[in-house]
């Protein structure tokens, strides 16, 4: 076995509260030391002077597009985008044309997976059958098949009957329900947040609240139930108030928001531009600053970047025929490291516990978002101050919807392992690792 | 005199001096009404397409005659919404138009910015003709032009607008020049169709008729759509008349010399009664009239940039 020992860098692993100088020697699969210094050969140096380097990023919310729309992402393309964001775990979600709602959907992503994916890939299953919101899925064999998390995605269950059947049922297998809280009705036919910039531009905008009631309600759910509510990219102020009052309360709630809610408001659709459309939609600047807070005090446990790829043909319809979304996975640690920890209002140490611990713990993965001897060898390294405009030709991903396009940041991936083998360095996809799943 | 802008696709982002300098070349283009020789040939070969991917007879009109008193070359392009079905987008059918030898597009379309993204995908200037609740500047230009011409001056008038405000083109246009150039704006409306954010870009709001109209020079009318009751926004159309319509009765509570002004198509009997929208106060007429004077105003201006 391949032995790679990464040397001199800062090693910053929250969930050890460790934040050092250290070698990292890796054997095989697994981290076999982590130490000041380790004088001993290997098959490959990583010079990480200078550098950071953390457990392997985490993202639980991925569009990976496959089956159904390769045209804008694979599972392939979207592992090459994950690792140059310096992922080594991502979880799909399943509103796929058509959604991964059966036992042989879930074996035919991790079989792609295993064949094409340079990071590890997990999947997500409906709630409900065909996402229709009527009838819930089998839940039980889904999970023997693979999948590790259920949601409808791109959709809310608005039947609370049927979230609260969902939450029940699935707490006997301990994986969460994801919901994406929206109040369908609050948001008929609304495209962008309803504030001023709505109002300018004539775009019909649908409030906050259309979150935070389908919020107030799940968390009633979940408190009845004992079943694990994770709240999906939070965008609201509100909603972070009601979800906190919930963790105090003793609640099982888990709650991310998104690099863009974390980084953009409304303003960001001035001039009608259709890259800054998402659902939900980018808010004020009121709710902005309560998802930092949020953020700070881990109300908000994980960030996720609800990787949204669509094509340059779709995005160039007018506003309000142009699809949601944004894609995320290689701007997410650069932009929120930029926007929030280089200008002090985030420590390195939360951001880093956000995209690692944090998302592990709300999966229950106690091997990973974290660097520890004998375990399995993610990590990431990052380059703190090379500062880089982002721009289209550097994406893996198979789309080039980046509502970051112009802005500057600093804090980009440098080189990620994912079980002992380089799946991205030197800005480069190796390509010849396969199968790490 | 200053103007360089390629395009015309909102009153928003134009400065006070565009605005004035497109008012007063529209008072010399009226002036040339009075002539038997209507033509005034400063657009001789060049092309103006009419894109209308919705149905105005009256706009598209007013900018053909426009158009062709200036000497242009007029085609009008009905988009059918079928053709779009098929794969096409409007950048096809702006891109299509434009390899014909288009100079002017004027875009009609129902979704808010649609005319911004043509201007980026194509070398024709672009009049935004109506972009769904967006904007719709040249109305917006002629009702200010209209006032201006009545009532002297635009700086410390007090105008009124009433009706479904939050889905209005012509409100958001009327507000951002009227508030360029001095005037004093109350949007006056049912609370479920007046977007409160006016307030904070410097608009009076009132929800009610009597107290919007009191002090008010100018009444802008807009029409009311029968769509709006289906989702609830108001209860009936019974009902808005009581509350918002301009009446014999109503119109005793705005000063005596109050005029009144509709973009049309009226709705006679809804938001104003016959008797007002034919009678003296009204210049319902003139605007039309005068929507012709400030078409041809943009129209020479995008074409001869700085007004040379
Ligand atoms: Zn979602």
């Amino acid at each position: 076995m391949a032995t790679i020992l990464i040397r001199g860098g800062r090693v910053v692993d929250p969930a050890n509260n460790f934040d050092q100088t250290a070698d990292i020697l890796i054997d095989g699969e697994t981290i076999k030391a982590i130490d000041g210094k380790i004088g001993v050969q290997a098959d490959e140096i990583i010079d990480a002077a200078g550098l950071l380097v953390t457990p392997g990023l985490i993202d639980l919310q991925v569009h990976l597009r496959q089956p159904g729309e390769e045209d804008k992402e694979t599972v392939r393309t979207g592992s090459y985008a994950a690792a140059a964001g310096g992922f080594t775990s991502i979880l799909a979600m399943p509103n796929t044309k058509p959604p991964i709602d059966t036992q042989a959907d879930v074996y035919n992503i991790y079989h792609i997976a295993n064949q094409r994916a340079v990071v590890r890939v997990y999947t997500a299953a409906a709630i409900t059958a065909g996402l229709q919101g009527e009838r819930i899925t089998e839940f039980g064999d889904l999970v023997r098949a693979g999948a590790v998390a259920f949601t409808d995605d791109g959709m809310p269950v608005m039947n609370g009957e049927i979230m609260r059947r969902a939450l029940e049922y699935t707490s006997m297998f301990n994986v969460p329900v994801l919901q994406h809280s929206e109040d369908l009705n609050l948001s008929n036919g609304h495209v962008m947040h309803a504030g001023e910039m709505s109002a300018k531009l004539g775009l019909p905008g649908y409030p906050s609240a259309a979150e935070a009631v389908i919020i107030a309600r799940d968390v009633e759910l979940a408190a009845m139930t004992g079943g694990h509510l994770h709240v999906q990219h939070v965008s609201a102020k509100r909603s972070v108030e009601l979800i906190r009052a919930a963790k105090r309360r003793g609640v099982y709630v888990t709650a991310e928001a998104t690099p863009h809610h974390l980084c953009l408001t409304e303003e960001a659709v001035e001039g009608f531009n259709t890259y800054a459309k998402m659902n939900p939609p980018l808010r004020s600047e009121e709710d902005r600053q309560a998802l930092r807070d949020g953020l700070r005090d881990g109300t908000l446990d994980l960030i996720a970047t609800d990787h949204a790829p669509h094509t340059e043909m779709e995005k160039e319809l007018p506003f309000i025929d142009a699809p949601n979304g944004t894609i995320g996975l290689e701007t997410a640690f650069p932009s929120v490291y930029t926007v929030l920890v280089e200008s002090g209002v985030l420590e390195l140490n939360t951001l880093i516990e956000r995209m690692t611990a944090g998302p592990a713990r709300v999966m229950g993965w106690e091997d990973k978002g974290k660097l520890f001897v004998g375990g399995p060898a993610d990590v990431t390294i990052i380059d703190l101050n090379t500062e880089r405009e982002v721009t289209s030709d550097t994406f893996f991903s198979r789309s080039k919807n980046s509502c970051f396009y112009g802005h500057k940041f600093k804090g980009w991936p440098h080189t990620t392992i994912v079980a002992g083998r380089i799946a991205y360095a030197h800005g480069a996809i190796n390509e010849k690792i396969k199968s790490v799943s | 005199m200053s103007f360089n802008q390629k395009h015309l696709l909102e009153l928003e982002h134009l400065t006070r001096e565009e605005i004035e300098t497109i008012l007063d070349t529209a008072r010399q283009f009226k002036q040339t009404f009075q002539r038997s020789k209507k033509k005034v040939p400063t657009l001789v070969g060049k092309t103006v397409v009419n894109l209308f991917f919705e149905n105005s007879t009256r706009t598209r009109t007013s900018f053909e005659i426009a158009a062709k008193r200036l000497g242009a070359d007029v085609l009008n392009f009905s988009a059918s919404t079928s053709s779009l079905s098929k794969g096409e987008t409007i950048i096809d059918t702006a891109r299509t138009i434009e390899a014909m030898g288009s100079d002017v597009i004027i875009v009609r379309h129902s979704c808010p910015g649609a005319p911004h993204l043509l201007a980026k995908k194509v070398q024709s200037s672009i009049i935004n003709a109506g972009d769904g609740c967006h904007e719709h500047p040249t109305q917006g230009l002629l009702d200010i032009f209209t006032m201006r011409e009545k009532k002297g001056k635009i700086e410390g008038l007090n105008v009124a607008i009433i009706g479904d405000l939050s889905h209005s083109r012509v409100m958001r246009s009327n507000v951002w020049g009227l508030l360029k150039l001095g005037a004093k704006v109350t949007l006056v409306g049912p609370k479920t169709l007046v977007p409160r954010a006016f307030e904070k870009f410097g608009c009076k709001i009132c929800y009610s008729l009597r107290e919007g109209i009191a002090e008010a020079d100018v009444i802008n009318l807009l029409r009311i759509q029968l769509e709006r009751q289906q989702q609830n926004l108001f209860p009936s159309i019974r009902e808005y008349k009581l509350l918002y319509g301009l009446n014999g009765k109503s119109i005793s509570w705005a000063r005596d010399d109050v005029m009144i002004m509709h973009p049309g198509p009226v709705n006679r009997g809804v938001e104003i009664s016959q008797q007002i929208a034919d009678g003296p106060l009204s210049v319902i007429n003139e605007q039309v009239t005068n929507g012709v004077a400030i078409r041809m105003a943009v129209l020479f201006l995008l074409s001869h940039p700085s007004g040379k």
